[in-house]
């Protein structure tokens, strides 16, 4: 019984295994360091988007915003490297000091106002999204010589292959959520949102400040996903990154995080992206099956994980439910 | 026990909600190393006086101090710095989170900025030693019973608080090797020193655990006396109140006595809600339901329903044993239900008196076959006529009538679908005098018209003068069915206040 809040992400496993053995017999050279590093390349930036989905989904949240952030990202870096002297570096700064007021924003008025966070970022995405547009329309090529130094810093692994910049970004931002969820505070305060809002009242969880934090750190770790966006399409283009935020959920979903928050890992969510990745690998080996594909074993693999996810909470209501009926049969005369 | 400065003590506090008061000068002692039940009917002001001493209200008068030193709680965290924790029926723990965790939240101890999970863990189970728990710290709360979850709440307020613990009905769930182990830690926590409010409509554990009671009623304080030699049915009369007038009986019919019943129940029941009864109901004939808050009154009326599914027994109608899995059924049975919680189990406030009166009616037809508007505009003039119910307009919302009228146009909800059995549930709870005698005088006239009705009432002296029969329910039992001359508060109130012979107080 005590494993039943690991189920979800040992389903996960399950399935990732499962695939990359099917990848491998279908494909051997699929098992290599190459693919390896191309596919935590290609998916850099939805892992770290996903991240912070990750933390949203957990505190019973939803952020859609995410998408329109990371294309919004794009559009203001290539803008202001195009038109000012500004160095990357401080652009960077500025567009997440912009990205994590945006979320924490959001925050505040889905605690504030007391309204759905599906609502709130649901406008954020379009705010983010026109706000993009307004910069520009077109697609800007980033030619700056500081993103090609970047572009070029990698770690070569065994076997040849290539653990880029971007990737690496993306495996530091897992780690430190990881440790963010499960070793503070926040993220104690994070899955008490999650698991009941009113008993974390009770209990002292300073709910304005958690929640204001969530969706800053989702907002932060759109912007830092749009920055890693630019540095592997060196361009930005305000209809990039559309639908982003949904292959996050995705991602989350599949990683074993109930969508109604409480229960989850951050570590699921990356093994979510690795089976995305596998998938499009797959796709991209095979050469003859459409890239939609792709959608269409996400679909089924979401179908089947939120089935798990209510078979497991049907189940353990059914038990909590024999429980109190066993127990209040006598209430009186002890 | 009384020359030592109190733990808290409450003085003169008031409280009104919207002009209406809910708790009346109230004083209220607690001593360190004692229990302290706190006894009340729904809407007597117990939990407005326990959401005041744990800060989730504000006192609009009086004075709470805490070991003498006044304190103003801004809010139950506020409270439980100051000393005063608070465990509630449905245990206010989080589930998904560890033992350890929902005994350490928001305090967890740090090494090097990050929570020192080792260190949680060690001194969680240091900690639930004392209560001579010994489970998996690290294990989720969900995986365990309500009666250690409750323990842990008790834990975790004792250690962030330590003064004052609220067990705010805290057995509700539980059964008897369950209370025993409860009852175990708090009198381990008495004997540490603690005050201890307990809330409880059990009266046997009561008498088990307290040391002295307080009965509120109405939002007044009725009185403290110690436990000890207090007789049973002095309590239930300090809690339902005594009528000092003789009880007024309506003369019944006796040929209703001898007519086929119209609703039988045979041993129906719902484990956990009410034990298996046996019940007949006739036309022209009103069958009170007496018992205190918790003793199984609703759950029975939510059985014959339909609105929780009975796990025994049957209901027939008219002598035909009747599937009643849903209210549609119910309705179709020509049942009607005006719920002991208007605001949010009966009315719409937002829609107009008129949308109020025709929704049953409606249901009952089938959006197929809507009322035209003059139809019902001229349903919704007739009852409020008929019934007198006090609204400007037809189209005033009807959140903006008295209680009494909103009562009224439930009743006219119903009385619309020509039922033949109507169930009240506390019809005259919250609602002025006026209308209180109105309503009274509508259920005599219901019944003398032929309908069967079945009515629960914490009003003795009203139950008394309209039913033409009384059960009473205790411990979500029926201990006694009074018929005829055995019809009187007196009865009723001694059948609540027995117990039986395997109890162990008094």
């Amino acid at each position: 019984m005590k494993n039943s809040k690991y189920l979800p992400l040992m389903a996960t496993f399950v399935v990732f295994v499962l695939a990359y053995i099917i990848c491998i017999s279908v494909f051997p050279n699929m098992l290599s360091t190459r693919v390896a590093g191309n596919l935590l390349t290609d998916n850099a930036f939805l892992g770290i988007t996903a991240v912070g989905m990750t933390f949203v989904i957990l505190s019973g949240g939803i952020d859609l915003s995410v998408g329109s952030v990371i294309a919004f990202t794009g559009v203001f870096l290539s803008v202001i490297l195009r038109d000012t002297s500004i160095h990357p570096l401080a652009a960077f700064a500025i567009v997440l000091v912009l990205t994590t007021a945006f979320g924490a924003a959001m925050g505040g008025i889905i605690f504030f106002l007391d309204m759905p966070p599906f609502i709130v970022t649901l406008a954020g995405m379009f705010l983010a999204r026109g706000i993009s547009y307004l910069l520009t329309t077109e697609s800007v090529p980033i030619t700056h010589p500081f993103y090609s130094t970047l572009q070029d810093i990698y770690f070569l692994m065994p076997g040849g292959g290539r653990l880029t910049l971007i990737a690496i970004i993306m495996l530091v931002v897992f780690a430190v959520g990881i440790v963010l969820a499960q070793r503070t505070r926040f993220g104690t305060y994070v899955y008490a949102l999650g698991g009941n809002l009113t008993s974390a009242q009770l209990m002292g969880v300073p709910v304005a400040k958690t929640t204001i934090g969530i969706y800053a750190l989702s907002g932060f770790l759109a912007g830092l996903s749009g920055i890693v966006f630019s540095l592997y399409t060196s361009a930005g283009y305000s209809l990039a990154a559309v639908g982003v935020e949904l292959d996050a959920i995705a991602a989350v979903v599949i990683g074993g995080t109930l969508l109604t928050g409480g229960y989850g890992f951050v570590a699921g969510t990356f093994l979510g992206i690795c089976i995305q990745g596998l998938i499009q690998t797959y796709i991209v080996f095979d050469g003859t099956l459409s890239s939609w594909w792709t959608k269409i074993v996400i679909g089924l693999l979401l179908f089947g994980f939120i089935a798990l996810q209510r078979g497991l909470m049907w189940m353990s209501e059914r038990s909590a439910r024999n429980m109190r009926h066993a127990s209040a049969a006598q209430p009186s005369s002890a | 026990m009384a020359n030592a400065q109190p733990l808290l003590s409450v003085r003169g506090v008031s409280k009104a909600f919207l002009g209406v008061s809910a708790l009346e000068n109230v004083d209220f002692t607690l001593q360190a190393g004692e229990v302290h039940a706190l006894l009340g009917e729904n809407g007597a002001g117990k939990s407005t006086l326990i959401k005041i001493i744990t800060g989730a209200y504000r006192r609009d008068e009086g004075e709470v101090l805490l070991e003498g030193t006044p304190i103003h709680p801004r809010d139950v965290v506020d409270a439980q710095k100051l000393g005063i924790g608070t465990v509630y029926q449905e245990v206010n723990l989080l589930t998904n989170l560890t033992v350890a965790e929902n005994l350490f939240l928001g305090r967890q101890p740090k090494r090097f900025g990050l929570t020192d999970v080792r260190e949680m863990n060690r001194r969680s189970k240091a900690i639930l030693d004392t209560y001579g728990l010994d489970i998996d710290v690290t294990a989720p709360l969900a995986n365990f019973s309500v009666a250690i979850q409750q323990v842990v709440a008790i834990a975790r307020a004792v250690d962030i608080s330590g003064k004052v613990l609220v067990l705010d009905e805290p057995t509700a769930s539980l059964d008897a090797h369950e209370v025993e182990m409860l009852f175990a830690v708090v009198r381990q926590l008495r004997a540490r020193g603690m005050g201890i409010i307990f809330i409880s409509h059990f009266l046997d554990q009561v008498y088990e655990i307290a040391d002295s009671i307080t009965v509120l009623r109405n939002g007044r304080l009725i009185d403290t006396v110690p436990v000890a030699g207090l007789d049973r049915l002095k309590l239930v009369s300090m809690m339902l109140g005594r009528q000092l007038e003789a009880d007024i009986k309506r003369t019944i019919d006796p040929n209703t006595a001898q007519s086929e019943p119209l609703v039988s129940l045979r041993g129906l029941g719902k484990r956990g809600n009410i034990d298996p009864l046996d019940l007949d109901i006739r036309q022209g004939e009103v069958v009170g339901i007496a018992g205190l808050l918790g003793s199984g009154r609703t759950e029975t009326a939510q059985l014959v329903f339909g609105i929780e599914r009975a796990d025994s027994g049957t209901i027939s109608v008219a002598g035909t044993p009747v599937n009643m899995s849903s209210p549609r059924k119910a309705i179709a049975q020509g049942f009607a239900f005006c719920p002991e919680d208007r605001k949010t189990d009966g009315i719409v406030g937002d829609l107009s008196v008129r949308e109020n009166i025709i929704f049953a009616l409606q249901a009952q037809r089938g959006w197929m076959r809507p009322l035209s508007r003059s139809e019902q505009e001229a349903l919704a003039d007739r009852y409020i006529a008929a019934l007198d119910i006090r609204t400007s307009d037809r189209e005033k919302p009807i959140k903006f009538l008295s209680g009494g009228n909103q009562q009224k146009v439930l009743l006219a909800r119903w009385l619309a679908t020509n039922p033949r059995f109507l169930i009240l549930d506390e019809p005259t709870r919250g609602i002025d005098v006026g209308a209180h005698a109105e309503i009274i005088r509508l259920i005599i006239d219901l019944c003398e018209r032929g309908m069967a009705l079945l009515v629960i009432s914490s009003e003795l002296g009203e139950l008394v003068g309209y039913s033409s029969r009384i059960i009473v329910l205790r411990d979500r039992k029926m201990v006694s069915e009074l018929t005829g001359d055995e019809i009187s508060t007196d009865h009723i109130m001694k059948a609540i206040a027995s117990h039986d012979a395997t109890g162990e107080a008094a």
